[in-house]
């Protein structure tokens, strides 16, 4: 149980996908600049990744060891997490139409991006079992959410600032997302590795 | 030996998977599709379709049913152009009340008044219009526009009683130039498509 907290914490703070192993920037610089858009992919994320490392480490198991086929684990996880984003999609648009709103435009827009796929790779390289694969992913996930959202709060409070005209805008952002991350630093060491 | 049965397996295996997930793809399709308005349909299949996102919605099918929710214009899409904007405008029966907003996307360089002397009375009517102040000239004088100062606002087009005046792109000069788009009316010509 208490591997489980340390997993967990170990991973949404300590090392968290987005500042420090510096995986998933595309949306973190892409989709935070509101908040509300940053929730609801943030939810989004935790969704496909927590599925994404339960099948990495699925397909992993039973298909690329008993094969010997490591070597097509990229390929094969990418096929995978893809076709399993796709089909929750349809799924949800039929069953759920309100979470389909909430999170579907977003479902596309992550399938396997780079902190899906380096998570569910990293699940393989660190030999985690099934559930602690989950947990990873799902601790990733909250880290990556948890980011998000902190950083797309921070990027609305300084729309409003006045900026000097060769900083505003992305400059300034990649700025604020750098002292973010040295923040971050400052979880290290907070779980025993 | 060995490894042209690795190579087999391999290929065999991602097939196998990939037809599977295809497969199963296939089969949610249909098992969980859900009815939409076919005029969404319709109005996603005239649309580029690749989910640029400059029209401000998250995708062409966003926009699509915006559109046909009567929630977006149907010039909102700045790839689609003007051809786009027409046919949306014939799919949603908006007619001829865009024929104004489609002035914009004539051509998208910037526009400046420009008057034809010959015909101008100097009857001063656009100059007390321009909120620019682009057009210099004097009572019974003939008028001219500044095209530095002037920002294609159609005011003085509307107002001239000779109709001595007309938009059109700024003249070229070095220190304007740019490359044209690229004319894809001619190239579909030259392909003997009737467009």
């Amino acid at each position: 149980m208490q591997d489980f907290f340390a997993i967990l914490l170990g991973t949404a703070l300590v090392n968290n996908v987005v500042l420090v192993k510096f995986l998933g920037l595309c949306p973190f610089m892409g989709v935070s600049r509101k908040v509300d858009a940053a929730i609801g992919m943030g939810f989004a994320t935790t969704f496909v990744l927590t599925l994404a490392a339960a099948s990495g480490w699925a397909v992993e198991r039973a298909i690329l060891v008993p094969l010997d086929l490591e070597f097509l684990r990229i390929l094969s996880f990418i096929l995978v997490i893809a076709a399993i984003v796709q089909f929750t999609e349809t799924v949800m648009r039929k069953i759920s139409p309100q979470l389909y709103r909430a999170l579907g435009i977003f479902l596309p827009l992550i399938t396997t991006n780079c902190a899906v796929l380096g998570v569910a790779l990293l699940n393989i390289q660190e030999g985690h079992g099934f559930a602690q694969s989950v947990l990873y992913g799902f601790g990733s996930a909250l880290g990556f959410t948890l980011v998000l959202v902190i950083f797309a709060g921070l990027r609305e409070q300084m729309a409003q600032l006045s900026v000097p005209p060769s900083f505003a805008g992305a400059p300034i952002a990649f700025i604020a997302a750098g002292l973010l991350s040295m923040g971050f630093m400052g979880f290290a060491g907070l779980v025993p590795n | 030996m060995f490894e042209g049965v690795t190579m087999l397996t391999a290929a065999l295996s991602m097939t196998a998977l990939g037809a599977g997930l295809g497969a199963m793809l296939g089969i949610a399709a249909r098992r969980f599709h859900v009815e939409t308005p076919p005029i969404v349909d319709e109005i996603e299949q005239l649309m580029p379709g690749t989910n640029c996102g400059q029209c401000s919605f998250p995708g062409c099918r966003a926009a699509a049913e915006a559109v046909a929710g009567g929630n977006a214009p149907v010039t909102l899409c700045p790839p689609g152009g003007r051809d786009l904007a027409l046919q949306l405008a014939e799919v949603t029966g908006a007619g001829d009340a865009i024929e104004s907003e489609l002035a914009g996307f004539e051509d998208a360089a910037p526009q400046v008044a420009f008057i034809f002397e010959d015909h101008c009375t100097g009857c001063t009517k656009c100059f007390k219009r321009c909120p620019t102040d682009a057009i210099v000239g004097a009572a019974k004088q003939v008028h001219t526009v500044v095209t530095d100062a002037c920002i294609g606002c159609d005011a003085c087009v509307q107002v001239c009683p000779t109709e001595a005046i007309i938009l059109r792109g700024k003249p070229r000069t070095l220190a304007n130039w740019y490359w044209g788009k690229p004319d894809l009316s001619h190239t579909a010509t030259m392909l003997g498509r009737a467009t």
